[in-house]
This record gives C-alpha cells, sequence and structure tokens, in this order.
C-alpha cells in the first residue's frame, strides 16, 4: 500500500500530464505483478464491489473523529468528496500497515459478506494505522469509482513504456470480461492466450467533432456520410454460439438487450459488429427517453420488451469468419457487412443497417445534415472510405459533424457545490423557465440542470453572486434569488411524466451567461414546448 | 440590560460608548486596526490606531495616513472605554483588540493563528466574556502539519526541481505569507528571486526580522537565472505572461486552502503545501476555551457550521456578518488582488 499511496502522490504533485505516465511507468516497472495486476484493474474500473456501504462508513468515521455527523456532512459538501473527506477528519495514524495494494483488496473482497460489527471493526484497525495519503487511498478503493485525473487511456500508456508492448495490443488485452482474481499479470498483459478472446471486444474507434470547413476534408467522392444514432454505441459479438453484447464504457450488457439472442445461429460465428442500440417501439426509433427505461433493468420484463424494443443500427464489421477486419477499408468491411445484411435480414428484426450515402458535392451533405431531427438523429458521421478502424478517438478519417443544438435562455434558480475539481465551489445548477398558472400569475418552474459550459472565471463569478443572494438552504442545494439568465443548449426534446415541467431535454449544458438579459426576458415553457417534435405534440 | 459592547453596522464593528470602530470597511473617525491586509485596514479613515511594527507596513498601501502606534499590552482610554492591542500572530504586527468597559471584556481576534511561525509574535490568548473570532477554516477538515515539516517539504520539493533544471514558482500573498516563506527557505539551494509586489512588501519587513537575500526579478533578468531558482511570486502571477520567461517551471501554491485536492487542480497548480496564517479546527476550539468566553461571535469563514458547533459545546455562539473575506473559496487570490499595487 505504501508504495501505491506514494504513486497517488506523487500524481498528484504534478499537473503535467507526461510527468504522470511517468510516474505511473516507474509504477508499474517496479511494483510486484499482483500489485500491478491491481492498479490496472482499477484504472480500468474494475474495482471490487463495495465492501460497506457510505451511510456506514460515515457513521462510522465520525464516531473515530468524535464529531457529529452533521458536521460530518457539512465537511463532506465543501470537500466535495467522501473518500478525501473521511480521510481529513480521522486522525493521524499510529502504527504503519506493512500490508500491500493487494492484500487490501482480497480483504475488502472478503469483507462484503461479513457482519457490520466485523466490517467496523476492519475500518478502525486500518484507519488508526495508515497515513492520509494511505487513507485516502484505502477510501477511495471502498468508496467506488476510482477517479483520480489519471484516464484508462493513459493507464495504457504507461503500461505500453513499461513494458515494450505497442499500446493498442494493450488496449485490447486489456478490454472485456477480467478480474485480477481470475488471471494474472504474466497470462493478461504479457501472454497471448487466444482462447481467452472468445467475448473480447475490440477498442472502439471515436471520431471528434468537425472543425474545419467541409471542403478542406477533400473530394466528397472519398467519404461516406452516415446518420448519427442517438442511442447506446456497442459491439455485438457472436463467437463459438454465444452471443456478447458490450457498451462503449467496455461495461458487459448482454443480458439487458435479450433481443440479440436471436443473432446467434443466424449470424455465423466469429462475426463483431459495431453499431447503436437504439429504442424502436411502434416499429421506428425513439427516443433516447424511451431507451433510458431499458438502461437502468438489469433484468428485463416481457411488458417492457414489449414496449420498448431495441434493435441495432448496425454501420461496421469488426470481425469476420473470425478474421480482425480493422485494418481493411471501410469501404471493404461496410461490403461484407452489406452482404450479411442482405442474406439474414429477413429473419433478423433486430438488425438494421446504418445507410451509408454518397454524395456529388459537400452542399447536399450539407442539406441532408438538416433533415437529422425529422429521422431522428443527431446529425451525420463523415467516414472516409479507405479508412481502416483505429483504436481511440483520433482525427483525420472519421469526423461527427452534429446538427445544432436547440437552446432556450433560462432562469438559475437553485445551487449545489461540484466535485473533485470543482469542490467548495457552487457549479451544479438548476434552471427555469416561465409559466402562466391559473390564476394569471407568473411562475418559475424547473426544467434542467447543467454543470458545464462556463470558464473557470465564470464558475467563480457565479459562485460569488451565490453565496451572497442564497434565499434558503436544503442540505448542500441551495436556492437563490432569481437573477442571472443562461442560455441553455439541449441535444433533443421529449415529452415526461417524471419531469415537473413535463419535458425532458438531453444532454443539457450551458451554453453562455446571457449578462445582457434580465430574467423577464427569460423564455417560457410555452417556447421550451415550442420545439418538441411534431410527433409529440399533440 | 444595557446595549453590547460592540455592534456590527454597516461600517464594521463598533463601539459605541468609545465612538471607535475596529477593522471598518467604510471611511470612519477613529479606526482601531488588527493588520495590514487590504480586508482590514482599509483607505480612507481619519484616524488610525494600531500596533507600532504595524504603522510601516499600512503606510506602505495606504500612504499618507494619521495612525498611531501601540506597544503590547498598553491601555489607552477612548471616551471611557479602555482598550489595548495583544498579539495575533497571523502576520507581522497582527493584533487583537481588548475592549473593555465597567467590567465586562470583549475581545476581537482580527485574522490569527496559535502556531508560533517565529516571525510574528505568537498569539496569547485574552481572557474575556465575549469573543469575537474568525473562523476562515472551521472545518474539522483542516489539520495543519507543523510548520517546521511544511518548510522541509518546500525546500526538498525546491532542490529536486533544480536537480531537473526546473525553476520552482512558489505563491504566495505578498504580505505575510511571502515572508514567512522566505525566512525558512534555504538559500544554501539556490538564488531566490522575487515578483516586485513580494519585494517591496519585503523591504518594509526587513527592519523588524532578518530574511535571506532575495533579488527582484525585472524585465532584464537573464533567462538563465530562472534555472534552478525559487521564484517567490504572489497568487495573481499565476497563469500571467509575466511567468512566462521560466520555462521549464513547476509551481506550487502555499495556503491552507491547499488541504483540497479539489482546491490545487481548480487552479492547474502543480504541487500543494498546506501552510495557513489562520487557524485550524482544533486551533480555533482551543482559542475559544482558552479565553474562557461564554459568548462567541464568529466573523468570517465557515461561520454557520462552526457557530452550530459552539451551540453544541454549550457555548452562546452565534454570526456575524462583515466584509472581511467571508465564504470565498478564492480568498487567497482575492485578497492578493486588493493588496498587491
Amino acid at each position: 500500500m505504501k508504495q501505491f499511496a506514494a504513486l497517488i502522490k506523487t500524481l498528484d504533485s504534478t499537473n503535467k500530464t507526461n510527468a504522470k505516465v511517468g510516474a505511473l511507468a516507474d509504477y508499474f516497472k517496479t511494483a510486484d505483478d499482483s500489485d500491478k495486476l491491481w492498479t490496472i484493474a482499477i484504472l480500468s474500473h474494475r474495482r471490487p464491489p463495495r465492501p460497506v456501504n457510505t451511510t456506514l462508513l460515515r457513521e462510522w468515521a465520525t464516531e473515530l473523529a468524535q464529531i457529529p455527523l452533521w458536521l460530518f456532512e457539512e465537511s463532506y459538501h465543501i470537500v466535495g468528496d467522501l473518500a478525501e473527506t473521511i480521510a481529513l477528519i480521522l486522525p493521524e495514524g499510529e502504527e504503519p500497515s506493512d500490508k500491500s495494494l493487494s492484500d487490501f483488496l482480497e480483504e475488502m473482497l472478503q469483507l462484503k459478506a461479513k457482519e457490520d460489527t466485523e466490517k467496523k471493526a476492519y475500518l478502525h484497525e486500518n484507519w488508526r494505522r495508515l497515513n492520509y495519503y494511505e487513507r485516502f487511498v484505502f477510501n477511495k478503493l471502498m468508496t467506488g469509482g476510482f477517479r483520480i485525473g489519471l484516464s484508462q487511456k493513459l493507464m495504457t500508456r504507461a503500461l505500453s513504456m513499461a513494458t515494450g508492448i505497442d499500446k493498442d495490443v494493450l488496449a485490447y488485452r486489456l478490454m472485456g470480461d477480467w478480474t485480477p482474481k481470475k488471471t494474472t499479470f504474466q497470462e493478461l498483459i504479457l501472454e497471448e492466450r487466444p482462447s481467452d478472446y472468445i467475448s473480447k471486444p475490440f477498442p472502439f474507434y471515436l471520431a471528434y467533432a468537425l472543425e474545419a470547413e467541409l471542403a478542406e476534408l477533400g473530394p466528397v467522392s472519398e467519404w461516406y456520410a452516415e446518420h448519427k444514432w442517438d442511442g447506446i454505441r456497442s459491439q455485438v459479438i457472436v463467437r463459438s454460439d454465444e452471443l456478447f453484447v458490450w457498451s462503449r464504457g467496455e461495461e458487459l450488457v448482454t443480458d439487458k438487450y435479450p433481443e440479440f439472442q436471436a443473432l446467434v445461429g443466424t449470424v455465423p460465428n466469429g462475426t463483431v459488429l459495431d453499431g447503436e442500440i437504439l429504442p424502436f417501439p411502434k416499429g421506428e426509433i425513439g427516443t433516447f427517453n424511451d431507451l433510458q427505461t431499458r438502461i437502468g433493468r438489469k433484468t428485463v420484463s416481457k411488458s417492457l420488451l414489449e414496449k420498448t424494443p431495441v434493435i441495432l443500427k448496425a454501420y461496421d464489421l469488426l470481425e469476420w469468419e473470425g478474421n480482425d477486419l480493422r485494418q481493411r477499408p471501410f469501404s471493404e468491411r461496410r461490403a461484407i457487412l452489406d452482404g450479411l445484411f442482405t442474406k439474414v435480414h429477413a429473419q433478423l428484426d433486430v438488425l438494421q443497417l446504418s445507410e451509408t450515402m454518397v454524395f456529388d458535392n459537400w452542399s447536399a451533405v450539407a442539406k441532408e445534415r438538416e433533415r437529422s431531427r425529422a429521422v431522428r438523429s443527431e446529425g451525420l458521421m463523415l467516414k472516409r472510405k479507405d479508412s481502416p478502424y483505429l483504436v481511440g478517438r483520433k482525427k483525420g478519417d472519421w469526423w461527427k459533424w452534429k446538427v445544432a443544438p436547440l437552446t432556450i435562455d433560462a432562469v438559475l434558480t437553485y445551487a449545489m457545490r461540484g466535485h473533485g475539481r470543482r469542490s467548495n465551489l457552487f457549479t451544479d445548477y438548476t434552471f427555469a423557465l416561465w409559466q402562466t398558472t391559473e390564476s394569471g400569475e407568473q411562475e418559475l418552474v424547473t426544467f434542467a440542470k447543467a454543470y458545464s459550459g462556463l470558464t473557470d472565471a465564470e464558475f467563480r463569478e457565479v459562485d460569488k453572486f451565490i453565496k451572497a443572494n442564497t434565499l434558503e438552504r436544503f442540505g448542500p442545494v441551495r436556492s437563490v434569488t432569481p437573477q442571472l439568465v443562461f442560455e441553455i443548449a439541449f441535444e433533443g426534446i421529449a415529452l415526461s411524466k417524471r419531469h415537473k415541467s413535463g419535458v425532458a431535454t438531453r444532454f443539457p449544458r450551458i451554453l453562455r451567461w446571457r449578462k445582457d438579459k434580465k430574467i423577464e426576458e427569460a423564455n417560457s415553457l410555452e417556447d421550451l414546448k415550442q420545439l418538441l417534435p411534431i410527433s409529440e405534440m399533440s | 440590560m444595557r446595549p453590547p459592547l460592540l455592534v456590527f453596522n454597516e461600517k464594521g464593528i463598533y463601539c459605541a460608548e468609545a465612538d471607535v470602530y475596529l477593522d471598518p470597511w467604510k471611511p470612519v473617525q477613529k479606526a482601531i486596526i488588527t493588520h495590514g491586509h487590504a480586508d482590514h485596514s482599509r483607505w480612507g479613515h481619519q484616524r488610525y490606531i494600531t500596533h507600532h511594527t504595524n504603522v510601516p507596513i499600512i503606510k506602505h498601501r495606504l500612504g499618507d495616513i494619521t495612525v498611531s502606534g501601540k506597544e503590547w499590552g498598553e491601555s489607552f482610554m477612548i471616551n471611557g472605554v479602555k482598550f489595548s492591542l495583544h498579539p495575533a500572530g497571523h502576520i507581522i504586527g497582527s493584533s487583537q483588540v481588548r475592549v473593555e468597559h465597567q467590567g465586562e471584556v470583549w475581545v476581537f481576534t482580527g485574522d490569527y493563528k496559535t502556531e508560533d511561525d517565529g516571525l510574528a509574535v505568537p498569539y496569547e490568548p485574552v481572557a474575556c466574556h465575549t469573543f469575537i473570532t474568525e473562523c476562515t477554516f472551521g472545518l474539522p477538515a483542516f489539520k495543519w502539519t507543523p510548520q517546521q515539516e511544511v518548510m522541509h517539504n518546500i525546500n526538498t520539493w525546491w532542490s529536486e526541481n533544480r536537480s531537473e533544471g526546473s525553476c520552482s514558482i512558489l505563491f504566495g500573498y505578498s504580505l505575510g505569507k511571502a515572508q514567512r516563506l522566505l525566512k525558512y527557505l534555504d538559500p544554501e539551494i539556490g538564488p531566490i528571486l522575487t515578483h516586485g509586489a513580494i519585494e517591496n512588501t519585503t523591504q518594509v519587513i526587513r527592519s523588524l526580522a532578518t530574511f535571506p537575500k532575495t533579488q527582484l526579478i525585472t524585465k532584464d533578468t537573464p533567462k538563465e537565472l530562472f534555472k534552478g531558482a525559487l521564484v517567490l511570486a504572489p497568487p495573481s502571477a499565476h497563469g500571467s505572461s509575466w511567468i512566462r520567461k521560466m520555462v521549464p517551471y513547476v509551481t506550487a501554491s502555499a495556503s491552507g486552502w491547499m488541504t483540497f485536492r479539489g482546491a490545487r487542480r481548480r487552479r492547474a497548480i502543480d504541487k500543494g503545501f498546506v501552510l495557513s496564517d489562520h487557524c485550524d479546527w482544533q486551533g480555533l476550539l482551543a482559542s475559544v476555551k482558552a479565553t474562557g468566553a461564554e459568548k462567541v461571535i464568529s466573523t468570517h469563514g465557515y461561520t454557520d457550521i462552526f457557530s452550530r458547533y459552539l451551540r453544541e459545546l454549550g457555548y452562546d455562539a452565534r454570526t456575524e456578518k462583515t466584509q472581511f473575506e467571508g465564504e470565498l473559496a478564492e480568498m487567497e487570490t482575492t485578497k492578493e488582488n486588493t493588496a498587491s499595487t
């Protein structure tokens, strides 16, 4: 643990990416194999299940710190990170612990099944021993996603520096369903064993938003355009008569989408499809809101399956007859995919093709983009015909060109402190629009929350306003004097019974601060509803 | 019931009996000033009263003012009310103000810290009935490491950077923090260079304490000099074009806010050293206890939280709104911007 805590401290001592990667590479060169494996697991979001719930963690920490629970909660709102708050309020450790990182993680795996009294004794004993950074790391492991400003991508880079193995190869080896219990550093990272690969997806290729003018992309004849579908980016794998569905967050979601079982036996083994899972109620593409009803469920009821079925809008073929096609040109991969589709589509409702379009000139492409909302897409994808399938987000061959977002001017009404680097700053905002009550008065109705889109300096300014204009406090949330107007952008809009306003917006964020507007000039809920697609207006 | 000895009005903390203000934020006739930071010693009062070591400090910023300096513990009467100044340990020349009238004693701390920094005369608890205290860091999350250890870490950080050929840029307020850092920097490691705001303030204080040699950075300072040097700069210099010629450099900030990982990352600073001129949680609690006060008024910082906790401990505790830097998380930067000229 000492070595890992020292690594985290070093990472915390620099703001420079190269220095962070270097420190992690050094760690990968010197730590022992089981610690390395756990480190990789943690940094690729494979931490063990939470052994103690956070309510108990808080209670037991405040007991040891001898402070009241409310004081802990207040401190937590300000610090903005649970693991850090607990580490800060506890007294300094007395006798150092020699246990390694993997010792601790093994113990945490065991701990989950134990009685509360044992859990508490375990926590108290370790908290008493560990120093600040060790406590912080220990708590981070206990509480959840190990987000410490080091992405999986940087981790892979460091691992590549330490082992000399190409980082794209490593990215592939790190994919899929492995845990430190089931493998070793040697097996996972250093050896190549094809039999392990049955369930493995390929690293996703992601596009950047188009920055340049269309004409700068060269001749339009070198490009395909596709609509950009707003669902869950997924790889659907059929190998050895088994189905695996992976989401882009590298989550195995096979059980959530039983519809795709129909692919097994129809699509040949050794096939990997890349595409978008889309809701398909009433025989047409639904809204992202429809999809929300499926995402959260672990088991899917029959009625839900009937109400909101899903399809795969396939746009790429990464493996065919067991061969990795990623280096082949996109046009070739598409040709095979089209052939497959022609053969199977009569038997497979769940499989649809994302149509590739070719145009004679760029202005026709731009015109097609205008149709996006009508066909329920977010805009266009532009893909070079001869592009290979790359690893991660890369510029050059693939571009996303979304339609301009919908926007509306809304009033800031509530604020909450942010987390991580925004801790102790009010950066999470709730926005409201005007509505006329039955008695004819104007009132503000909450319609969306947003916490991105302002610069650090603007956040500081708004933070100052909030602190000086607080009306009421509800735990971490404050209501503020309605005075500031912001332009809010969002990708889509749908009717919703779960929202007070009756409308749900997709990915709302702050476009800009309208310092020029008074709150009376903000938009109304009626204005927002005017933006609903015609099909939902009824 | 007689009226309270001190009240909080729109101009500051006011003693009606004596017709005098403590650290007022609007211009008044007569002001007793605790220390030289800009939110406590403002411009425009007719007469200033402060500790004599603070006189050159506030004159440096406020220019030609009418000011009288007092000695620690020296009693002076204003309209029948007895006042005296006592060390607050915050920065050089910082005082608490003791106010006594008809057997009742109030103490106003201004800003203070309980750790002896070897530079300011150390804080002394003063017995009183009502204690008006700051609580900038009034949360149990704040727990200071002894100065000696922090300064050792800073010097180690500097020599490591130097061995890699980098310039070390250390941010701290120009008044107070900068001199505290300077006093314990190890000049054996390399040259210590200063920003103008810090150099000027340090010059004023050099007569009161001994410091290592510094060199003012000007536009003629050769680029080679920065390599391996330590640069002392106010927080406002971070992200300015002024630091561009120091490349390659690493940055650090010395402040109580560096307790929070988020605070350091938000400022895009490489390294955070937790070093504050205010009390930590235990320091505040110990001070309140040592005064023997039954009534406690918190003026700035996490006042609501601190007062609620004190009430649970049995004190008659409340908060008063002041214009001392309040809840500003960016306090150090804000203060710096107004303090440096």
